[in-house]
């Protein structure tokens, strides 16, 4: 049990400050680094909660492919921002009130419905076969649909990114 | 453990991904706010499928992790037609539809 708070603690914090990192920090390389610090977090959280298989899926769709993708989308855009615009100041003040009231009112819901409810004290992990056994019965609909939309993004994409002929 | 102790870092993060939305100018480093946004989503929903032992907040979690994949890649598809046709990610520039 104690173990379980020192995890979940330590993952917590180190969560926090490199998400802070992601959108404060200057070079845009060093944000999406960080961004693996936040994904591996998340993972190692639903390790550590029994979701197995979103934790695995967790590390091979976001730190396998999307950093990929992000990386990439730093290599092909240079960003010419001198390093005090990159940040926008004028709406750095706004931006922040927004953040903390809307943190705030969270806090206050969270802690006012949520305050004394415990996750259970056995744990059970929720193996891989369950969750195909559900993805593949009651789910099944919404499987295919996702793998339309995905055709979809896939498609999109590449007919948006695509040079024109002769432009 | 608590269930708010998953929830009340969920909402941090949540936050965080909110500002980085609003004062970030860069639309690469906007997309990547938008990740966190949705992973503090799929905290929320693991912790309530762990809180009422369903499986169904993992299945949720599943489709969100899809969904976002999509959304990165159509996302950095438009900044990388954005900077083709401007020179420039910078979303202040991106004024073309201002009234």
């Amino acid at each position: 049990m104690i173990a379980e708070h020192v995890a979940f603690g330590i993952i917590a914090a180190v969560m926090i400050a490199a998400a802070f990192r992601v959108v404060t920090t200057r070079d845009i390389v060093h944000a999406a680094l960080y961004l693996v610090i936040v994904l591996a977090g998340v993972a190692a959280l639903f390790l550590l909660v029994g979701a197995e298989f979103a934790g695995i899926t967790q590390v091979l769709i976001y730190i396998g492919a999307v950093i990929v993708l992000f990386l990439f989308g730093i290599m092909l855009t240079r960003s010419d921002f001198d390093d005090d615009e990159e940040t926008d100041h004028k709406h750095k003040f706004p931006a922040t009130l927004t953040a903390a009231l809307l943190l705030a009112v969270m806090i206050v819901a969270l802690v006012d419905r949520f305050g004394n409810d415990k996750l259970p004290n056995n744990l059970t992990p929720q193996t891989t076969a369950q969750v195909s056994d559900e993805l593949f019965s009651q789910f099944i609909v919404p499987f295919e649909a996702v793998s339309v939309l995905l055709l979809a993004a896939l498609i999109g994409a590449i007919v948006i990114a695509r040079r024109e002929e002769g432009g | 453990m608590y269930l708010n102790a998953m929830l009340l870092l969920a909402a941090i993060l949540f936050c965080i991904g909110v500002y980085g939305v609003l004062a970030r100018r860069n639309g690469v480093l906007v997309l990547m706010s938008i990740e966190l946004i949705l992973n503090a989503v799929n905290i929320n929903l693991i912790a309530f499928g762990a809180f009422h032992t369903t499986i169904i907040g993992q299945i949720f979690t599943l489709f969100v992790i899809t969904v976002a994949a999509a959304e990165v890649g159509v996302g950095l598809a438009i900044v990388l037609l954005l900077y083709r046709n401007r020179r420039s990610i910078d979303l202040h520039q991106v004024d073309l539809m201002r009234g």
